[in-house]
């Protein structure tokens, strides 16, 4: 039950009344932003604004949870940064020798510029899990299709594989729990679960190879030019909604003003040799308009219901 | 007569590495607009002879392959399935891996779409079937979401969506409840009727299917042991393979009575021609209680039949035996969700066989789950006298080891009967072996108090679930409660002596099995629907024990 709440759900917001095209390439235009800018503030601004749209489209929750793994994912990140990062003038600790590390100067650069390499991560991982539940992967594969045949059959199998083994790992492990005395514990046990999932993943993926032969998918990479010529492909031309149109202007504004923040100074930060973050109207303009570029197209909810 | 449809000549098969063919020498030829059954007992051949059909044999399982399949003329050594897929639609027993989108629309329109259809056909094409299969408020569901009855309908409507003139289906109804089966079969008699659509359909509960078929190919080995009517199939089942027939073809052979009846309807029809049935009601005169089987002589703690509105007070009355599995007033609420258990209670006294029985969707698997503690009801309370060992609807999801030796004790495997197989990958077992498996992995060490298995009978064929019905009743003798969820009523009947019935997470009836599968529509066995439940009579031999005895009495009289 858990499970299914991180997989594409159709739900009446904005990004998911969208076209699969222009939210991917949305998600696509906020992860380079994160990408491109390093000023940390900014990049806070931009954190709160992807959950916020998170929010807008109905999947706060388990943009939240993903928040926890991504703050799971971002504290090692951190720590290992401050113990391996030598360029900090402003030491905070010294710790001593630490083998194979050196001289242990713990310093402040270096605990900020991981916080600021985890935040980056953080963000990341928020806009892949916000575009995995708002982007229908059905309509991405069929623009694949049209592009590589062979790649757009793994993503495919792939699609369906994940809800397919999460389901299959959550049987298993519930099986095991009804044996005499619970499931076993310990490393061995959990690898035996582990190898019996990974086990069964190949008869499941040929299970789903074998559906997907018997309903043609393989005959589309030969008939390709037929149904070009037939004016197929599956999809209806569709006009631009008035979601779609937000969407792209949306994705536009923020690698729009990503580049702008890089290229003008406003974003500007140097964690080495010491932390340099000039603050200034640029950088306040900044972060509000690439906020207001992630949330505003949630605004308008007319047409979300299909 | 027209060129056939579908044309075997002399073919045979083996899987890779398999050490006896799979099929062997089957010839046969299907027109357009023939309603065909497949039956044979597990490992017949059936499911073979169906990816044969498609072209998944040999193209996608390799294997020694011999002989030739047409398919429209197409011979299938020389096209592809994904060709053939526009002839062929195929629907295969677990619908999860038949669910290839994220979407129900997706997922019906992908076949279109791989068929080059254009964008106005795919959507017209999609709506279309959605509503032939009464699935259109489905379409902008998530597969993730939909039950297993919903996935399998689903994944009909995908194999249908190309209008292929041939449709394959593989056990379609092995995991769906009594109703969404019978749906399933009145569905495809439609196709078949109004639109002469081909159908193969391989099926183990025959009496759900036989009178919808024209035609029935029995597999014996890999071999075909029959080819005939359903009267003929019946009439060569009753002489060489008893397994294969029908609940109501048994009750007329232990009855005396020729011919083998089709259906409910022609059986009830012969009844009344030879004065075992009154002509217009539809209850039978016969009215005294069958005689003692398996069923037939409830315990005293539910002797009593009671409906929802009768409903006993859950909590013990005094001097009442002391439970072995007590639930009371159980709840069990999704936080983001509806209410699966709605204040469900049920007692299970040591010794009791218990047969739980629902729609899809019942609460019936989280009433086990429940039972055997895997959840924690948000309101009520569950009372167990000991462990209870749960058997879940997949025996292959208890197999995490290399050997079936390491999966459970050699005690266990030698109650199971699986010493000899000590060395053996554990999926390398038959059906009913690995169903011996799981039971035994639960059941190892200190005897449960309670077995509760949910589904346990899917995909068996009528000899393994007798012997599952023995093994059953054998542990209730020994003093073991035991609660079986199953959509069978025949096997309900055979090893349960208490049904209860669940709709909405509630227990809605509860009482002998003679009294709650004996006048339903649904929930009856076919002895009970052609007897009209006449005397509690709901398996084959009691069926024929009260018309031998009417008989009797018909000839005093007379």
């Amino acid at each position: 039950m858990g499970s299914s709440s991180f997989f594409y759900r159709r739900l009446p917001s904005p990004l998911h009344a969208t076209r699969a095209g222009i939210g991917a390439v949305w998600a696509i235009a906020l992860t380079s932003a994160a990408l491109i800018l390093y000023q940390p503030l900014i990049l806070c601004a931009m954190l709160l604004a992807v959950l916020g749209a998170g929010a807008g489209a109905g999947v706060g929750h388990p943009l939240l949870r993903a928040l926890r793994t991504a703050l799971i994912v971002a504290v090692p990140i951190v720590l290992v940064n401050v113990l391996v990062d030598r360029d900090g003038l402003t030491v905070f600790a010294r710790v001593g020798d630490l083998g194979p590390f050196g001289q242990g100067d713990l310093t402040v650069e270096a605990v900020v510029y991981g916080s600021v390499i985890g935040l980056k991560v953080a963000l990341l991982i928020l806009v892949t899990t916000l575009a995995g539940l708002a982007v229908d992967p059905d309509e991405l594969l069929r623009l694949f299709r049209r592009f590589s045949f062979r790649s757009a059959l793994t993503a495919t199998i792939a699609t369906r594989m994940i809800p397919l083994l999460a389901a299959d790992a959550q049987r298993l492990a519930e099986a095991q729990r009804t044996r005499p005395g619970g499931a076993p514990g310990g490393a061995r046990a959990r690898v035996a679960l582990l190898s019996a999932v990974v086990g069964g993943s190949l008869d499941r993926a040929m299970d789903v190879a074998a559906t997907l032969e018997v309903r043609g998918f393989a005959a589309m990479r030969r008939d390709r030019r037929g149904v070009r010529e037939r004016g197929g492909g599956g999809s209806l031309r569709r006009p631009l909604s008035r979601h779609d149109l937000a969407f792209g202007a949306s994705a536009a504004a923020v690698l729009a003003l990503a580049l702008a923040g890089r290229l003008t100074g406003a974003a500007r930060f140097d964690a080495y040799p010491q932390i340099a973050m000039p603050l200034h109207l640029g950088t306040l303009v900044l972060g509000v308009g690439l906020c207001l570029a992630i949330l505003l197209p949630f605004a308008d909810r007319r047409g979300i219901e299909r | 007569m027209s060129a056939a449809l579908l044309r075997f000549e002399r073919v045979g098969y083996s899987y890779p590495g398999a050490d006896r063919p799979a099929l062997s020498d089957v010839s046969f030829e299907l027109h357009p607009g023939e309603f065909c059954l497949l039956a044979g007992l597990s490992g017949s051949g059936k499911s073979s002879l169906l990816g044969a059909a498609c072209g998944l044999v040999p193209h996608f399982h390799g294997g020694r392959f011999a002989g030739r399949v047409e398919l429209a003329g197409l011979d299938t050594r020389e096209h592809r399935p994904a060709e053939l897929g526009t002839l062929a639609g195929a629907l295969f027993q677990d619908p999860e891996t038949q669910l290839v989108t994220s979407s129900v629309r997706a997922e019906l329109s992908l076949a279109l779409e791989s068929r080059g259809g254009a964008g106005a056909a795919v959507a017209r094409g999609v709506e279309e079937v959605a509503l032939a299969l009464g699935i259109d408020a489905l379409l902008d569901r998530s597969t993730h979401e939909l039950s297993g009855g919903e996935k399998q309908r689903v994944a009909l409507g995908a194999a249908l969506a190309g209008s292929p003139r041939l449709l394959l289906l593989d056990e379609p109804t092995s995991q769906l409840d009594p109703v969404a089966g019978d749906e399933l079969i009145g569905l495809l008699r439609r196709l078949n009727q109004e639109w002469e659509m081909t159908i193969v359909l391989a099926e183990h509960r025959l009496e759900r299917c036989l009178n919808a078929a024209d035609r029935v190919i029995a597999l014996d080995g890999g071999r075909i042991a029959c080819d005939g009517a359903p009267r003929d199939f019946l009439r060569w089942a009753g002489e060489h393979r008893p397994a294969l027939q029908t609940p109501g073809a048994k009750l007329f052979s232990l009855a005396g009575l020729e011919p083998a009846p089709v259906g409910v309807r022609q059986a009830r029809a012969e009844l009344r021609a030879h004065g075992l049935l009154p002509g217009g009601g539809a209850g039978p005169h016969l009215s005294e209680p069958a005689a003692p089987g398996p069923v037939a002589s409830a315990s005293p703690a539910t002797s009593a039949p009671r409906s929802a509105a009768r409903r006993a007070w859950p909590w013990p009355k005094r001097g009442e035996a002391p439970a072995a599995l007590d639930l009371r007033e159980v709840w069990h609420e999704l936080r983001e969700g509806p209410a699966i258990l709605r204040g469900a209670s049920l007692r299970l006294a040591a010794g009791e066989t218990v047969a739980l029985m629902g729609r899809n969707g019942a609460g019936k698997s989280t009433l086990l789950r429940h039972a055997a503690g895997l959840l924690e009801p948000t309101r009520g309370r569950v009372e167990r006298a000991g462990r209870v060992a749960l058997l879940l609807q997949n025996p292959g999801d208890y197999f995490v080891r290399e050997r079936v030796v390491e999966e459970a004790s050699r005690q266990a495997l030698a109650a199971a009967g699986l010493e000899a197989l000590a060395a053996r990958h554990p999926r390398d077992l038959s059906g009913g072996e690995r169903q011996r498996l799981a039971l035994a992995i639960v059941t190892d060490g200190e005897p449960p108090a309670v077995l509760a298995l949910d589904e346990p009978t899917r995909g068996m064929d009528r000899g393994a679930k007798a012997g599952l019905a023995d093994e059953l009743r054998a542990r209730a003798a020994a003093g073991q409660a035991v609660i079986v969820a199953t959509h069978d009523p025949e096997f309900a009947a055979s090893c349960a002596r208490r049904a209860v019935l669940l709709a909405d997470g509630r227990v809605i009836a509860d009482g002998p099995v003679e009294e709650l599968l004996a006048g339903g529509w649904y929930f009856a066995t076919e002895t009970a629907r052609i007897l009209g439940g006449a005397g509690g009579a709901l398996l084959p031999e009691q069926g024929a024990e009260l018309l031998r005895r009417d008989s009797a009495v018909e000839a005093v009289l007379s």
